[in-house]
Formats: C-alpha cells, sequence, structure tokens
C-alpha cells in the first residue's frame, strides 16, 4: 500500500480515539478516501485497533456503502424499489448504461463512474431517484439521467447538480439539494408551530417520574411500527442499572416506501433533538445517539448545524438551561446501508462497530443495549411527538385518534396516486380516506406498512390506520389497476433476500425458497403444492425467526395470496403426467451435455 | 441453600437454577430439546432456531431464553416438529451436503437430526451454491460446502482457544465462515489441537488424515438417535 494511504488509516483511527465502537466511521473515512477498503487497510484497521482482522473484514462485507474493490471517484446508486420501477427506473438505468458503457456493478475503465442498484433511498416521492456519491437526484427520466453524465463528466461534482433546489431546509447552502419535501397534509401534532425550547424547559421543571407520566397519560406509543408504549420503555430504562445510559433516535427508515423521517431531519430536527434531550433526562442519560441511514448522508452537515446552534444555546452541553447537573449531548452516527438496521438491536449492534446482527433477547436494550448500557431506541416521529406532549400537555395529543391508538400517524404515500407525499392523519382515517387524500383514482393493491406490512385489496380499504387494524410504520404504496401483483411481490421478496442479514436459519434460506418459488410461478413452471409451501415457510418465518425481519418479510407472499387468491391460482396447475413442473430437465442437462458434446435425446 | 425454580415442559415438571438457560435446565431433567447451533461449553447464539420452544405460548429458542419460576414450555408438540423438519430441510437445501460421501456421516449432527425427524428428502429445491474449500492448511480442511453458519467454531475458537482464527463474512445468503487472514487458513495460528475442530457439528472444518478411523456402523448416531444421550440422563425431573 502507498504510504499516504498507511499515514491516513493511521490518522483516521486515531481521530476516533482507537475505539473499536466507531469503526464504522473509520471504514466511511477509508471507503471514501481510496474507494474501497483493502485487504491491506483491514490489517492495518485492525492492527491499530487491536482487533481481529477478520472482524473489520466481516464488517467491511456486511454493508452495501463500503467494497473491497476500488469504485468510481462517483458512485452512482440507482434506486431499483418498486415505486421506482413503476416510474420508469428501468429505461433509466439502460440510458445510465448506454451512457457509461458499463453495467451495473461496474466501474468505468477511468476510474469515474461506478454503477449500481440500490434498495429504496427514501425518495419515493420523486421517484425515480438515485444517490451520486451522497448526493440526491430525483424525477430521472433517461433524457436527464444521460445529461446528468455528460454534465459530472465536465466538473465530476456530484454536489453542483442540484441546480434546482427543492422547499424548505433543502434549499439551505448546507443541504443544497434538489429533494422536495412534499409535505401534502401537515397535521397538529408533528407539524404544528412548536415553541423552541418550551417542551425542556417545562420538562426540567418535573421530575423525571413525572415526565414518564405524562408520556404515560398520553399513551404515545412507538411510531417505527412495532408500537411499543414510549413511556413503558423510558421507565423500564430509568429502572435499569447502569454506569451509563444511552438514548438512540433511529433515524434510520429504510421501508421500502416509506420517507416520512427525511422531511422531520430536514425540517424538524430541532424537535427530534428536544425528544432525544426530554429523554436523556427522563432516564437519565448524559449521551445520545442519531443513527442516520447512510442514504440521508447528505443531511449530515445540516444536523450537526442544528446539533451546535443547540449547543450554543444551552439546550445541549452542560446543566442544560440551568438544570444543576443535567448533562446531555448528541453524536450522530452514520449507517452503511443495511436495511436490517432499522431493528433496534441490530441498529445498536451496528453503531457498536459491528456486523448489523440483531441481538438476542433478553436482555432488552432497556437492560443491556449500547456497548452493554441501558439504552432507549426511538423514532425520529415518536421523539417529535415527546416534544408535543411535553410542550403542551398528554390531553391536547389524545384529542387525536382512537382509543389504542392516540394521536397523529405520518404516511408516506407513494406509488400510482396524483399527490405522493407526507400526510399527517388522525389515527382512524381509513384507508379509503387516505387513498382519496393522495389522489388514486384506481387502486387496485395497496401495500402498507412497506413490503413486511401487508398487501390489502379495495375490500379491504374501509379499514382504519391504527395500531389494532391495518397498523403501518408508514409507508403506504399505491398500485393501480394494471400492475402485476406478483412481480410487486417479487421485487419484495427480492429485497428481503437481499437485506437479510444471514444469521438465523428460517431467514436466511426462507426468503430465497419464497422468491425462488414466486419465479417458478411467474415463469409458468407453478404447482397448486407451491401455495401450500409458501404458507407453511412463511408460518415457520413467523414462529422462529430470530428478529422482526424474518417474522415478517413472507408477508408480501401471504397476505397477496390471502387477499388476492385467484392471482396465484391462475398461475398454478398440476402436470398432466404427475411430473414436478418445477424441474427443467433441458437445464439440468445443460451443463453435461456442454462437458459431452452430445445431445440428450430427453430435454 | 440454593433457590430452585420449577418449570413445566410438556407437562413435566421439573428444576431449575436462576441464572440456567432453558435448554441447560431441560437437559438436566433429560429432556430433549433439538439443537444444532446450541452446544455445551459455548456462548448461546440462537442462529439455527431448532430449539424454537414455546414459552407461556410464545416462541422462543431453549438455548438463550433464561428460566424463570412457573415457566410453561412446550416443546414436542406437532407444530414445533413441523417448524423443525422446515428448519433441517432449509439447512440441507441451501448448502451442498452429499453425506453418502463424507466421512462425518454417522458422526454428523445435521445428518442424525434428519434421521431422528424422519426426513428422506427435503421437500424444497436445493438451492446448489458455489461454496470454497480451504485446503491450505496442513492438518485442517475448510470445507464451506457443508457448513450450516452455526457459529460454533468462531466461538470456541474465541472463547476457549483464545485466538479468533474463524468468523463471519458477507451478508444473508451470501454469509460465510472466514478465517483470520487475507485469504488462507494456513496464514493464520490455527492448530490442529484447538477446541474449535471439536465442535463444528458437520464435516465443514476437518482434521485431515483422521477420516474413516472409526468404520461406518460403529459411529455416534448409527446405533442410537441424537438426543438419547441427553434422554438417559436426567435427574432434575420432579414426581
Amino acid at each position: 500500500m502507498m504510504s499516504n494511504c498507511k499515514a491516513f488509516i493511521k490518522k483516521a483511527c486515531r481521530d476516533v480515539g482507537k475505539d473499536p465502537a466507531r469503526l464504522i466511521d473509520l471504514l466511511h473515512a477509508v471507503q471514501n478516501a481510496f474507494r474501497c477498503v483493502n485487504e491491506e487497510a483491514i490489517d492495518q484497521i485492525a492492527c491499530e485497533l487491536q482487533i481481529p482482522r477478520v472482524q473489520v473484514d466481516g464488517a467491511v462485507t456486511f454493508y452495501s456503502f463500503f467494497s473491497k474493490e476500488p469504485k468510481g471517484r462517483i458512485i452512482i446508486r440507482l434506486c431499483n424499489d418498486i415505486i421506482d420501477k413503476l416510474h420508469g427506473v428501468e429505461e433509466v438505468g439502460q440510458a445510465l448504461t448506454e451512457e457509461l458503457g458499463i453495467e451495473f456493478g461496474q466501474t468505468t475503465e477511468d476510474g469515474a463512474f461506478s454503477l449500481e442498484w440500490t434498495p429504496c433511498i427514501g425518495m419515493s416521492d420523486q421517484a425515480p431517484s438515485a444517490l451520486v456519491n451522497e448526493a440526491v437526484v430525483t424525477r430521472l427520466t433517461p433524457e436527464s439521467a444521460r445529461q446528468m453524465i455528460r454534465t459530472l463528466r465536465g466538473h465530476m461534482d456530484p454536489h453542483q447538480l442540484a441546480t434546482q433546489l427543492g422547499d424548505g431546509n433543502n434549499a439551505s447552502p448546507l443541504v443544497h439539494s434538489m429533494v422536495r419535501n412534499n409535505i401534502r397534509e401537515p397535521g397538529p401534532i408533528v407539524f404544528g408551530p412548536v415553541n423552541r425550547g418550551e417542551a425542556i424547559r417545562k420538562s426540567l421543571g418535573m421530575t423525571p417520574a413525572e415526565v414518564i407520566r405524562v408520556l404515560k397519560t398520553a399513551r404515545l406509543r412507538g411510531r417505527g411500527g412495532a408500537g411499543f408504549p414510549c413511556g413503558m420503555k423510558w421507565e423500564f430504562t430509568r429502572a435499569s442499572e447502569g454506569d451509563r445510559k444511552f438514548i438512540i433516535c433511529n433515524a434510520d427508515e429504510g421501508e421500502p416506501g416509506t420517507f416520512k423521517d427525511r422531511v422531520l431531519l430536514t425540517e424538524f430536527a430541532d424537535r427530534i433533538f428536544a425528544g432525544m434531550t426530554i429523554g436523556g433526562y427522563a432516564i437519565g442519560a448524559q449521551e445520545g445517539l442519531l443513527y442516520l441511514r447512510a442514504e440521508y448522508a447528505y443531511l449530515k452537515p445540516h444536523l450537526e448545524d442544528v446539533l451546535a446552534k443547540r449547543r450554543a444555546d444551552g439546550w445541549l452541553g452542560q446543566n442544560i438551561h440551568g438544570k444543576q447537573g443535567f448533562h446531555f449531548d448528541i453524536r450522530i452516527q452514520l449507517g452503511a446501508g443495511a436495511y436490517v438496521c432499522g431493528e433496534e438491536t441490530s441498529l445498536i449492534t451496528s453503531a457498536e462497530g459491528l456486523r448489523g446482527d440483531p441481538k438476542n433477547r433478553p436482555p432488552y436494550p432497556a437492560q443491556k443495549g449500547y456497548l452493554g448500557y441501558p439504552t432507549v431506541v426511538n423514532n425520529c416521529e415518536t421523539l417529535c411527538c415527546v416534544t408535543r406532549i411535553m410542550e403542551e400537555g398528554a390531553a391536547t395529543f389524545s384529542e387525536h385518534g382512537t382509543e389504542h391508538s392516540y394521536g397523529t400517524k405520518l404516511l408516506s404515500i407513494s406509488g400510482d396516486c396524483s399527490r405522493p407525499g407526507v400526510y399527517e392523519v388522525d389515527f382512524g382515517v381509513t384507508l379509503r380516506e387516505v387513498l382519496q387524500m393522495a389522489g388514486s383514482n384506481d387502486p387496485k393493491a395497496v401495500q402498507i406498512g412497506g413490503p413486511s406490512g401487508q398487501m390489502v385489496g379495495e375490500d379491504q380499504f374501509d379499514r382504519k390506520i391504527c395500531f389494532d387494524d391495518l397498523a403501518t410504520g408508514g409507508s403506504v404504496m399505491v398500485f393501480g389497476g394494471t400492475r402485476n401483483i406478483l412481480e410487486i411481490v417479487h421485487a419484495f421478496m427480492e429485497f428481503f433476500v437481499d437485506e437479510s442479514c444471514g444469521y438465523c436459519t428460517p431467514c436466511r434460506v426462507g426468503n430465497v425458497l419464497l422468491k425462488e418459488g414466486i419465479e417458478r410461478l411467474l415463469d409458468g413452471r407453478g404447482e397448486p403444492n407451491d401455495l401450500e409451501q409458501f404458507r407453511k415457510i412463511g408460518g415457520m418465518m413467523k414462529s422462529c425467526s430470530r428478529c422482526g425481519l424474518g417474522q415478517t418479510s413472507w408477508r408480501p407472499v401471504i397476505t397477496s395470496l390471502d387477499h388476492f387468491p385467484s392471482v396465484y391460482e391462475s398461475l398454478v396447475r398440476e402436470d398432466p403426467d404427475g411430473f414436478r413442473r418445477s424441474f427443467d430437465l433441458k437445464e439440468a442437462v445443460a451443463l453435461s451435455e456442454d462437458i459431452t458434446g452430445r445431445k440428450s435425446i430427453h430435454a | 441453600m440454593s433457590q430452585t425454580y420449577t418449570i413445566h415442559i410438556d407437562g413435566v415438571a421439573i428444576q431449575a437454577l436462576p441464572g440456567q438457560k432453558l435448554i441447560e435446565a431441560a437437559d438436566a431433567a433429560g429432556i430433549y430439546i433439538p439443537r444444532l447451533c446450541h452446544k455445551r461449553g459455548l456462548e448461546p447464539f440462537g442462529a439455527c432456531r431448532l430449539c424454537t420452544v414455546l414459552v407461556n405460548g410464545r416462541p422462543g429458542t431453549a438455548c438463550t431464553t433464561p428460566v424463570a419460576d412457573g415457566m410453561v414450555v412446550e416443546n414436542d408438540i406437532e407444530s414445533l416438529r413441523e417448524f423443525r423438519k422446515q428448519i433441517i430441510e432449509m439447512l440441507f437445501v441451501e448448502g451442498n451436503h452429499f453425506c453418502m460421501f463424507c466421512e462425518m456421516s454417522g458422526n454428523c449432527e445435521l445428518q442424525a437430526m434428519a434421521y431422528r425427524f424422519g426426513i428422506t428428502a427435503p421437500r424444497y429445491p436445493y438451492i446448489w451454491p458455489h461454496r470454497e474449500i480451504d485446503a491450505s492448511h496442513p492438518d485442517i480442511l475448510i470445507d464451506r460446502n457443508r457448513c450450516i453458519l452455526c457459529g460454533r467454531c468462531v466461538r470456541a475458537s474465541r472463547d476457549i482457544d483464545g485466538k479468533h482464527v474463524y468468523d463471519f463474512v458477507g451478508r444473508g445468503a451470501h454469509k460465510q465462515i472466514a478465517v483470520n487472514a487475507a485469504a488462507r487458513l494456513a496464514d493464520t495460528n490455527a492448530d490442529v489441537t484447538d477446541e474449535a475442530l471439536n465442535v463444528c457439528p458437520v464435516g465443514a472444518l476437518l482434521k485431515k488424515r483422521t477420516a474413516f478411523q472409526v468404520p461406518i456402523g460403529r459411529r455416534l448416531y448409527d446405533l442410537k438417535p441424537i438426543g438419547s444421550e441427553i434422554e438417559s440422563d436426567g435427574s432434575t425431573r420432579i414426581d
């Protein structure tokens, strides 16, 4: 390795205090500087941090944003989410391959460009979209994609691609992005006006136990999808013994079709950080982490700036707002491209500088979380609700929603509708009302809660969005009358195969078997027995998988099978001769035909 | 006198000690809960999911669940037997397992587990992955075709041998066992006397020149099913 590489890595390791828990930051630094983390870099990092090199190797190969092979100076990651596919991303991809003269997964010979597919980057409301290094490019067409490459060849600076800036903070110098917020229905709780500092002031006037009681009175439940009562989570963590405690904001929204946290991070970061600070006070934590998905790295300078201002104003740091003995600060931890890290224990493992595998539970994070200390993990939206509740009291919050789902919910609506974007609605709204708001004329199917949620048809549209009916972390993908249900399901299963961490058998293998089963149906080789197998595999994955990913990733198949049975039944049939239709004799003998140079008389 | 808990597994009352994992308490009582990634003496891992039981009605792995007084556990019931069969079949189709040529045949826990559950052939199509072999070390062979990603060697090498020779790289279906060197096992400090070599449940980590020292027919699971060693040796049942 060149000696400047060695010096760089040595300094980068020193910059993070040679702390193995900061490995992800370190790998980002090396990847950005040298466009790869090669074997020599792995050796040196392991040596500097005094950890086994295979542990570094394990992390490098776990995350999509790291590579051992050198990448181009500009990496174009085109989002191949189903919503982007509906909006013509295949044609955009074709244009990019032609313009660059490389296929996806390749790098141009001059080392200038790499072209990759990537799962949802949180821009489904402005698809097709791509990440160009950290910069986001939205609403791509084949022509604008070609133009983008020509422009980049000129200045090689992705930051300059945004000529028309988005609204709000997207246009600020620190974000400088063409991303649009698309806030379509600003509700009163999350999007309503706040009096900056008021929520913290009021909280610090109470005891920590009183703060928790307010949240329990408001019956605030987690907004990430699982719906665990926030006050109870804080109470458990408060009660746990620990020399240190942590509050982590989960800003790793990776569920395809969700992008509401992007808007919160862009426009309402202050509320998120206020919620974290209140949480720190309530549970007795002095340290907070915001785990930011790597796809949102373009927001990091802005978020750092918000934190700096809060420090300057005395809302972070020592003796916050004059409260003697209450010290609290927040660090931003960048992810590196792994959907599973949205699962709270995987997120913690990843923030510790390891492969993002989920942890065994018990112990729960409230007992033993980040670095082994009691930890709370809350969603961005939940923390915004905390700030609102502490400012205005529990009563205002619980005026909204239903009996078991108080408050409002942010929905990210995308797909076949005229007004894609973020909607703040009262819990209890029906799906039909939501679809009307979003301007969806001809919905055939709606995927609610993302791929790990459920696919429902017209007969389910009067169901309510709330925790005990149609529960959702926020993703609502609308599919119009002409869309092919099975192709949508297949896209979701491809996603889960790519994003399973591989730790446990049911998820590692089950997703592959379901995906291949859907492929057999699409190829016209499906058998009635396949449908029964899907249900058996799904049932086992639900009960036996280690974390929420595998416990729910079978749902695209099974919920679409439940609600659109005729789609599946039309694609399966028994072989008249009793043979397995899935067995392709021609394919099976192809290799031996090739080797022997003879043709089978049967195939 | 130390405190003991009483727990029920499939209606049988057994004693358990605070701090024990459910699988340990069951073992001590002579109740076998099938497992592949778990091994006595190694840190609980929770990867194969074969030991999934119902604890007070909710699924959980016996190898990672701490015992609690009054716990009601369902283990040998039809729904869980079916799940376990599926998991075993999945492990067979995701790798390249050729029992008839494998020197571990008869000593292999995966094969023995399939026999215990009466599996003659998996229902699922084979995935036929391409997996690498590492024969670089003079005394040790890694055959990833037969690896079931149980992590036993990872834990034994790290926690017992104090070496950390093995760990996982890659993600999802591409996850595989790797060694603590850029490419080859020969470049690590692995040794044939390492405990890591004694814990592999299948034929993925092998000592060279030891195959067939015990003839087929006289191997561990040739005469008695896997688990019978635990079922014949329980002492903490409450009558």
